[in-house]
């Protein structure tokens, strides 16, 4: 019924160090379907990250292939096709909040009035109006890190790619914003891509959990959450909930056991 | 104060005395400087006393030549007054070079050829144009630097080359070169000047252009921004606290170029030709007064810039 967004086949991926061949990605396949919200959980060096950069053209696979939209992921991100968040939310200091969101689409070429009037939506969905006269430093963590979700979701792209967005962030902030990003993916629909070293944030939010092994990465486990899309705070003490971390944590000990 | 050069073994030359008096000096506030005078000056303040009729101990120059200045200052004390009011002194008095800056610049015209603020001027115009090409260069080069491989590797170990190359034997040289080919007046002082000012400037900017981190490059990556568009809306910004570091160093490094573009000249006008002057003709006086004047110069200069950052930074919302 839905058409794949990402697509990888065999995917495989060497990087080239002083120390020899590392390989970081090892015949990775995965299907994404739109409105899909998949976290990739492991411990570091699992190449979690790196099938994240590889989808966002970052990284280039040295072998087997990957579409994005069905198209290559370097077409993709010639169309704009996602949106990436990093773990640090890398506002410019010279910049106030409002003039960060609008540095995408400055350099995409929007119009003054369409700028704007973009600006006040995505604020508006990250909870942060009448924040956009305020510069960086100005704000809290969490506050930072809503607004480069502003920036990322500002040219409306289809996908969003985020790289362990809230890990610097303390539990408290965190829980508040996962359940404001479910809200945000409930509202617009995009198909969202998620890095995270946290079981039940993965669990939390997820109907797909990817989990990864290291050395060389790749999948371990493929979880389609049974839990349904309304999710409260405390469905994380439900059985539901336990019995799929539980599994997740099985699939990170069967990785772990492998060196 | 007196007593301390006193410690030092009597050498006789008065050369040494210099040193002796160079250390109490050394200690830096005013009234070890007011001392210092004593010493240095006593030999030729006796001089004129003797020729004056007053009776020395000993008498006679020659006789006193390879005498400690503290002896003599010691045998002589009726004679410590007149050390801080010679016309010409080996080393002058605080209150004397304050009095000099006072009257070559309050009191004259500045159209006079004797007024400071004349000559201030005519070295802070060669300052201020070598320093807006020095800048230009600077900014430039490191541009370069940044975007083009073969620049970052060929540019650096020359700028480095050129910084070891005393300044006194090149100065010279671009002067004579210059005039031969028709170029003369301010532009060879500004020449000099932007030589010493373009190298705190690339060395800064080449650090602040390359200052944001990889996120922030992959970021602009993932809008597919062009390499103009990263520049102007990234590492541009970006660099702005290291070009006014920079700009600091270079406008002082400006300043001391332009001097020294009016030592080899025989320029007759601009502070550098005012130190030249006073030492021809024993002005010490005047050689102080424009040591200070060039100092204070400078600090208005670099004082100015960071009113210029305060105010910039403000409005970037980063300080």
């Amino acid at each position: 019924m839905n058409s794949p967004v990402v697509e990888a086949t065999n995917l495989d991926l060497t990087f080239q160090t002083n120390d020899g061949p590392v390989q970081a990605l090892k015949d990775v396949n995965l299907t994404i379907d739109k409105g899909d919200f998949v976290s990739f959980i492991g411990p570091s060096g699992c190449g979690k990250t790196t099938f994240l950069r590889v989808l966002a053209a970052l990284e280039h696979p040295t072998g087997g292939s990957v579409t994005v939209n069905g198209v290559s992921p370097d077409e993709a991100r010639r169309k704009r096709a996602y949106g990436y968040v990093f773990q640090a939310a890398g506002l410019y200091p010279w910049r106030t909040i409002a003039r960060n969101i609008k540095l995408p689409l400055e350099i995409m070429g929007f119009s003054k009035a369409e700028q704007e009037g973009r600006v006040k939506n995505v604020l508006q969905l990250v909870d942060l109006e009448g924040f956009g006269g305020k510069y960086p430093w100005q704000l809290s963590g969490g506050m930072q890190q809503r607004a480069s979700i502003a920036r990322a979701l500002a040219f409306d792209a289809d996908i969003l790619l985020m790289d362990e967005p809230f890990g610097a962030l303390d539990e408290i902030v965190r829980d508040h914003l996962n359940e404001q990003l479910l809200a945000l993916w409930a509202r617009t629909g995009k198909t969202i891509a998620f890095v995270t070293h946290s079981i039940p944030e993965a669990v939390y939010l997820s109907t797909k959990i990817v989990v990864m092994s290291p050395r060389p990465g790749r999948i371990s486990d493929v979880i389609d959450s049974p839990l349904p899309k309304e999710r409260p705070l405390d469905i994380r003490d439900t059985p539901e909930f336990l019995e799929v971390a539980h599994r997740v944590r099985e699939g990170l000990r069967a990785g772990h056991a492998y060196d | 104060m007196v007593g301390r050069v006193g410690y030092h073994p009597p050498y006789g030359a008065g050369d040494h005395e210099i040193a002796g008096g160079g250390s109490v000096c050394g200690r830096g506030d005013c009234s070890d400087l007011v001392w210092a005078c004593v010493p240095m000056n006593i030999k030729g303040v006796l001089t004129e006393a003797e020729r004056g009729g007053a009776i020395v101990r000993p008498e006679g120059a020659k006789d006193r030549r390879d005498i400690a200045a503290t002896r003599l200052v010691m045998d002589n004390s009726f004679a410590i007054p007149a050390t801080w009011a010679q016309d010409r002194p080996r080393l002058p008095a605080p209150h004397q070079v304050a009095i000099e800056l006072w009257q070559t610049t309050v009191m004259k015209k500045i159209t006079s050829k004797r007024s400071l603020v004349f000559h201030a001027w005519v070295t802070l115009s060669a300052t201020l144009l070598g320093f807006a090409i020095g800048t230009g260069l600077g900014i430039l080069l490191a541009v370069g630097v940044v975007h083009s491989r073969v620049m970052d590797m060929s540019v650096m170990p020359w700028a480095i080359v050129s910084q070891t190359i005393p300044i006194i034997a090149l100065a010279p040289m671009i002067i004579v070169v210059l005039y031969s080919i028709g170029v003369q007046g301010i532009i060879p002082k500004a020449v000099i000047s932007a030589y010493l000012s373009f190298f705190p400037v690339v060395v800064g900017m080449v650090k602040g252009l390359r200052s944001p981190d990889m996120m922030q490059l992959d970021l602009l990556r993932t809008y597919h921004a062009s390499k103009a568009q990263g520049f102007w809306k990234l590492r541009l910004p970006a660099s702005m606290p290291y070009l006014f570091t920079s700009l600091k160093i270079g406008i002082a490094a400006s300043l001391v170029g332009a001097i020294v573009g009016e030592l080899p000249t025989g320029a007759v006008a601009g502070l550098g030709a005012r130190l030249l002057a006073g030492s021809y003709y024993g002005q010490t006086v005047q050689i102080w007064s424009a040591l200070f004047a060039a100092a204070i110069l400078a600090a208005c200069l670099v004082g100015l810039l960071g009113v210029i950052e305060r105010a910039t930074l403000r409005r970037m919302g980063m300080a």
